[in-house]
């Protein structure tokens, strides 16, 4: 027996390379299979902007030229990144839906040929295949993904406010069926490695390799062109087949969608759910059910121009800008302004109140760091615990973690050491239960240990005021999936921990909690007014607020509002002002809290969905209630003198320095409070609606209630 | 000259033993290199250690290896587990009430039998006053086994022990699925009519699915050939390669099995069948052959195949491990010191299967050996592709620097003292068991090939692994 070679038998393939060198793409030729590598130099990610779509049509005319060639791998030589989509700047600069038609026609058109071609070209994917990276992938006639994490296949285009313009939406029904397209482009659902290759979204899957002689990523892209390069051999000799066998359930879907009558059906029936969930305030999710239907039922050609023409106009409307906006910031609010901490966190304590404290914990041992949980008493630390198993659980049922992954993810969550580089504080919001907990915390942790106090209301500087070292204290604010805080080290902690982050200065109320008072004030004079609960709900969410505005006081807690109302009106005088807030008052001191106690606005049960209103609020009403205004007093009154005081209040943070920059403000608005993403956020609000109007409106009912809608 | 120069060391002052360890080492000592020129030409030290007792290996015996589903498919695993200790009895003619112990390895358990030692040594005539524990560490069970005797020795507890192991794949336990167990269980506790009524009511088909014992690894569920086949691709190890190794141990042993090499196997009259004399996986074929097989694991392109895997296997392993003086005052010729050994563990993921690359290293360090003194490996062969893979990595600087944080590759073991007579893959491995044929394998090479030092080494599901120094004991 001879020695083990040393060279990768699938490796032995004589590489020459293109001479030139291009920014975007290039390519080699082994033996009979050129080798297309997908490589932007200019940016993180491999996107597919105007001069990757010419360079791409360079390589491939090359490709279709030269006779040697059989067939083709495309490759991105990016670990993790095949291409995560459009470029969006490309939309950007159109100034018509005819240009941005054109756009799309042109890639429809690239696509096209790729597709038809008769050497047949294989994807290789490695990483984030989205948007127009899977409609190219799509236009090929094998896939062949790896199936690891970082693989994800997905149509995000809706969350743009626009369409897959490449002819994804005339290819995918086919390829998928139409439920499942429809689920894809939609809700725009990142589809792993497997489901893919279930669902036939991709034909192959080739294993993540671990380490090896060479560091993993890397290794595992090369191997995933070796794979790749045997099955283009195969498929050029006809050996495999990119036909795929389809499962009994698939084939009988397949089938009835055969049927008009069904298929008519199957329009509807998405067409009303859209239209539940959006309110008819987001024009894509329908347009994209039109274009697929005009496909199916019309033929291609139909199809393609349909959908060519629909992104035209979706891509120059309102929504869509405002959603591209709203990405870009969250773009920016990702990146760490701040440089490197001066040191890691590695070690992290949380003290605190039950659902909060173990939120934080959750998202913190999720990303492996040591987490400490500590509350006041066994029973309530148990809750928390089992909190944070709850949510690692959910990912097992949903085959996103194996239960070992749980297991070791969960033994992050430590016991009782205090050499932490970091405390997160979440006890209640009362400045003197704050101060104390910062007291004891001192007296034990290590000199450079940071403590980050919990608060929606107070000032930073009033809870530091107790500290030895204030320096070391800031402030962070979590909501679900948003925080703000001051400081390198803790930037860097919600960093690991996935968040978007916005950074404020220290004020009363900082910037989130000052935009939701005055709202919530004007919730409640709506109320006394007479308007009922459920009118204002549905007012609420028709305007885009994904909860009803009372819905909303009961989430946040009606004590936390109380005390928000009771301090920032302290703080900052009679803007706050509006509703009585002996409404909330009074509720607190019943008892409803909203749904944590199971009572607020509405009655929450466990297991029972539906909500039902807690008559024994309306006898606080009745005697609170004052005569409505009737000139304000319209739905869509209603609806802007909630907003309205919102915004005022937003650009006055912007203008006071709370806020550094309109995009920041933007994203809190929307990721944390909710506020309607279709106008993305109240700056992009005022932009699209127009400044002048706003005044307008706030100079109207300034008339009517006075002061709180002073326009700043 | 040579008996004069090594037999007496263990008689030697501490302080001179030292000089002679430290006298092979190139750099560290020219001061005692000079001072004991005579031994360093001759021939290499001892590994003896002051103060702590030495270990020998007296003898050691295997039953047949067999294909599981062949002549050992209707046995219980204590009965093949008998086998190999009678067969040991037999060849020591130990007096079985000197045996202080007994331990024993297994993987897949028979639960009627969980402590197969006790069950195997009270049928087969060991005394029952011979305490007997049964121990489970994936591949490496029997290694554990036997290290586990070497530390009762070594501490004084213990002057003679029986190490083994054992494995019997032709059956394995099926249970009932856990909504089964607990409707029966519940059953069991149910008073009244109405109680078992309302029970029996819960029944539901899909509880009377069977649930196999796991081939997969419990943290990662990846199968192990699924796993070796990633770590083969990872270390670039071709398709043709791993053939060209499986069909070389398949040589190897069939030569071996031949030339009558494989002494440690003693026959086993297997009740209502025919007496079994010999291992029945060797089967050299070509590589052309080998060719046509489909990938077993990671289809369609993956490179492991049932031909370069080991294959599942029925059998049992004993030795008689004992203190050095009480061997030779029982007037025994023992084969082999078991000298240092050592255990190491990785992420069962993507390192599953390199155990070897990390112990073998580490155990030639504490034993002041450098891949060169080694004269016998014996490698457990798991898969081709395993084996070479772990090749790969003992040969590349770029692994050792990046994930074991040495500046050079560990070094590739010579192929002409590797696995000489044939490995895991041809000779079968029964899990439980293979650790001790290993070391017998060591033993009875470098008694017949000459040579001083054999390393062992095997990995072991839970990203574990082993390596064992076993010294020739001198003629």
């Amino acid at each position: 027996c001879s020695e083990p070679r040393s060279r990768y038998i699938r490796r032995n393939f004589t590489e020459s390379s293109a001479l030139l060198t291009r920014t975007h793409i290039n390519y080699g030729v082994k033996g009979d299979v050129a080798v297309i590598r997908i490589k932007s130099s200019t940016s993180k990610v491999n996107t597919l902007s105007k001069e990757l779509h010419s360079e791409f049509m360079e390589v491939m005319n090359e490709v279709w030229a030269t006779n040697q060639i059989r067939n083709a791998v495309l490759i991105s030589s990016k670990p993790g990144r095949f291409i995560a989509g459009a470029d969006i700047n490309m939309l950007a600069t159109c100034k018509t839906p005819q240009e941005v038609t054109q756009v799309s026609q042109e890639a429809q058109r690239t696509f096209e040929k790729l597709e038809k071609a008769a050497k047949p070209v294989i994807a290789a994917i490695s990483g984030s295949c989205l948007g127009g990276g899977l409609e190219l992938a799509i236009s090929c006639q094998y896939r062949i993904a790896t199936k690891d994490g970082k693989t994800i296949l997905g149509a995000p285009e809706v969350l743009l406010g626009i369409l897959p313009g490449a002819g994804g939406t005339q290819r995918l029904p086919e390829m998928v069926g139409v439920p499942a397209v429809f689920d894809m482009m939609l809700t725009s659902r990142n589809i792993h490695a497997d489901s893919a290759k279930k669902m036939g979204l991709v034909d192959q899957l080739v294993e993540p390799l671990g380490l090896g002689i060479k560091p993993p990523e890397e290794w595992t892209i090369e191997y995933l062109e070796a794979v790749a390069i045997t099955f283009a051999k195969g498929l050029a000799d006809k050996k495999i087949s990119p036909k795929r066998d389809q499962g009994l359930v698939e084939k009988l879907t397949a089938y009835t969608m055969t049927i008009p009558f069904v298929r008519q059906q199957v329009y509807k029936k998405v067409e009303e759910k859209v239209q539940k969930e959006t309110k008819g305030l987001y024009p894509a999710p329908l347009k994209i059910i039109d274009v697929v239907k005009t496909g199916i039922e019309r033929g291609s050609d139909a199809g393609y121009l349909s959908e060519s023409q629909k992104f035209g106009s979706l891509a120059m409307i309102s929504e869509s800008k405002a959603l591209m906006g709203l990405y870009h910031g969250q773009v920016l609010c990702k990146k760490n302004k701040f440089g490197a901490p001066q040191k890691d966190v590695k070690r992290l304590a949380i003290l605190g109140e039950g659902l909060k404290g173990a939120g934080i914990t959750q998202v913190s041992v999720d990303k492996r760091l040591k987490t400490i949980l500590k509350d006041a008493t066994l029973t309530r630390l148990g809750h928390g615990q089992q909190q944070v198993f709850k949510g690692l659980n959910y990912k097992v049922n949903k085959k996103a973690l194996t239960s070992f992954e749980r297991d070791s993810i969960f033994s992050n969550l430590t016991g009782n050491v205090l050499k932490v580089d970091m405390v997160i504080e979440a006890v209640f919001e009362d400045l003197s239960l704050k101060h104390r907990v910062l007291k004891e915390v001192e007296a034990v942790i290590p000199d450079h240990c940071v403590f980050a106090s919990n608060t929606s209301a107070f000032p930073i500087s009033e809870i530091a005021a107790v500290s030895k070292r204030p320096e070391k204290v800031i402030g962070m604010h979590y909501f679900s999936p948003m925080d703000k805080m001051q400081l390198a080290s803790a930037v860097a902690v919600s960093l690991k921990q996935g968040k978007v982050i916005i950074v404020v200065m220290d004020g009363p109320g900082f910037y989130t909690t000052r935009c939701l008072a005055p709202m919530m004030s004007e919730v409640i004079r709506i109320l006394q007014e007479g308007v009922d609960l459920e009118k204002l709900d549905s007012l609420t969410t028709s305007f885009g607020f994904p909860v009803g505005a009372a819905t909303l006081v009961d989430e946040v807690g009606v004590d936390v509002a109380k005390h928000m109302a009771e301090d920032l009106r302290k703080a900052l005088g009679e803007r706050f002002g509006g509703g009585n807030p002996e409404l909330l008052t009074q509720m607190v001191s019943k008892g409803f809290l909203g749904r944590k106690s199971g009572k607020g606005f509405y009655i929450y049960q466990e297991s029972v969905k539906s909500k039902n209103l807690n008559s024994d609020v309306d006898s606080i009403l009745v005697s609170l209630k004052m005569p409505p205004k009737s000139e304000v007093s319209p739905g869509e009154d209603i609806q802007f003198r909630l907003v309205t005081r919102f915004v005022n209040e937003a650009v006055m943070c912007l203008r006071e320095g709370i806020l550094a920059t309109p995009a920041e403000g933007d994203i809190a608005a929307v990721f944390g409070l909710g506020f309607p993403p279709c106008f993305g956020g109240p700056f992009c609000f005022v932009a699209l609606y127009g400044p002048q109007k706003i005044v307008d409106r706030l100079k109207k009912y300034e008339a009517a209630y006075g002061k709180q809608f002073t326009p700043c | 000259m040579t008996t004069i120069l090594t037999y007496p060391f263990k008689n030697l002052p501490t302080a001179s033993k030292w000089a002679l360890r430290f006298s092979i080492r190139p750099l560290s000592c020219s001061s005692q290199l000079r001072a004991a020129p005579a031994v360093q030409t001759k021939t290499k030290k001892t590994l003896a250690k002051p103060n702590i007792r030495n270990v020998v290996v007296v003898d050691g015996v295997r039953t047949p290896f067999l294909l599981s589903g062949t002549s050992y498919k209707d046995l219980m695993p204590h009965d093949l587990a008998r086998a190999a200790l009678t067969g040991l009895l037999h060849r020591t003619s130990v007096p079985k009430e000197v045996v202080d112990y007994i331990i024993f390895g297994t993987v897949i358990q028979e639960v009627k039998t969980s402590n197969v030692a006790r069950e195997a040594a009270l049928g087969a005539g060991f005394s029952d006053k011979t305490p007997a524990h049964t121990v489970t560490m994936a591949c490496i069970s029997a290694n554990q086994a036997m290290t586990t005797g070497v530390g009762l020795i070594a501490s004084g507890q213990c002057d003679v022990i029986v190490a083994g192991g054992v494995e019997l794949m032709s059956d394995v336990p099926i249970r009932h699925s856990r909504k089964m167990r607990k409707l029966m269980l519940d059953l069991n506790k149910a008073k009244s009519m109405g109680q078992r009524l309302s029970l029996i009511s819960k029944f539901r088909f899909n509880f009377l699915a069977p649930e196999l014992p796991a081939v997969s690894e419990f943290s990662t569920s990846e199968t192990m050939g699924h796993s070796a086949d990633r770590l083969a691709a990872a270390f670039a190890v071709s398709r043709l390669e791993q053939d060209e190794y499986a069909l070389r141990s398949h040589s190897l042993a069939k030569k071996a099995q031949d030339e009558g090499l494989l002494s440690d196997v003693v026959p086993f009259k297997v009740p209502g069948k025919d007496t079994v004399t010999k291992d029945n996986g060797i089967r050299p074929s070509s590589l052309e052959q080998m060719a046509k097989l489909k990938p077993a694991f990671i289809k369609p392109y993956g490179t492991v195949t049932a031909a370069n895997s080991s294959f599942l296997t029925d059998g049992a392993s004993a030795m008689l491990i004992m203190a050095e003086e009480k061997a030779l005052a029982m007037g025994y010729k023992p084969k082999a010191y078991l000298r240092d050994f050592m255990y190491v563990s990785q992420d069962p993921k993507d390192q599953l299967l390199l155990g070897p690359t990390y112990a073998t290293p580490k155990v030639l360090e504490k034993a002041g050996l450098t891949m060169n003194d080694i004269d016998a490996f014996e490698f457990h062969e798991a898969f081709s592709g395993q084996i070479l893979a772990n090749f790969k990595a003992m040969d590349s600087d770029w692994f050792a620097e990046n994930y074991m944080g040495r500046k050079t590759k560990v070094g590739l073991p010579p192929l002409e003292k590797f696995n000489n007579w044939g490995g895991s893959l041809s000779l079968g491995h029964p899990f439980g068991a293979t650790g001790c044929r290993l070391v017998m394998a060591a033993a009875n090479r470098l008694q017949k090939e000459g040579g001083q030092y054999g390393l062992v080494a095997a990995c072991a599901a839970g990203g574990q692994g082993h390596a064992m120094i076993v010294e020739a004991y001198p003629k």
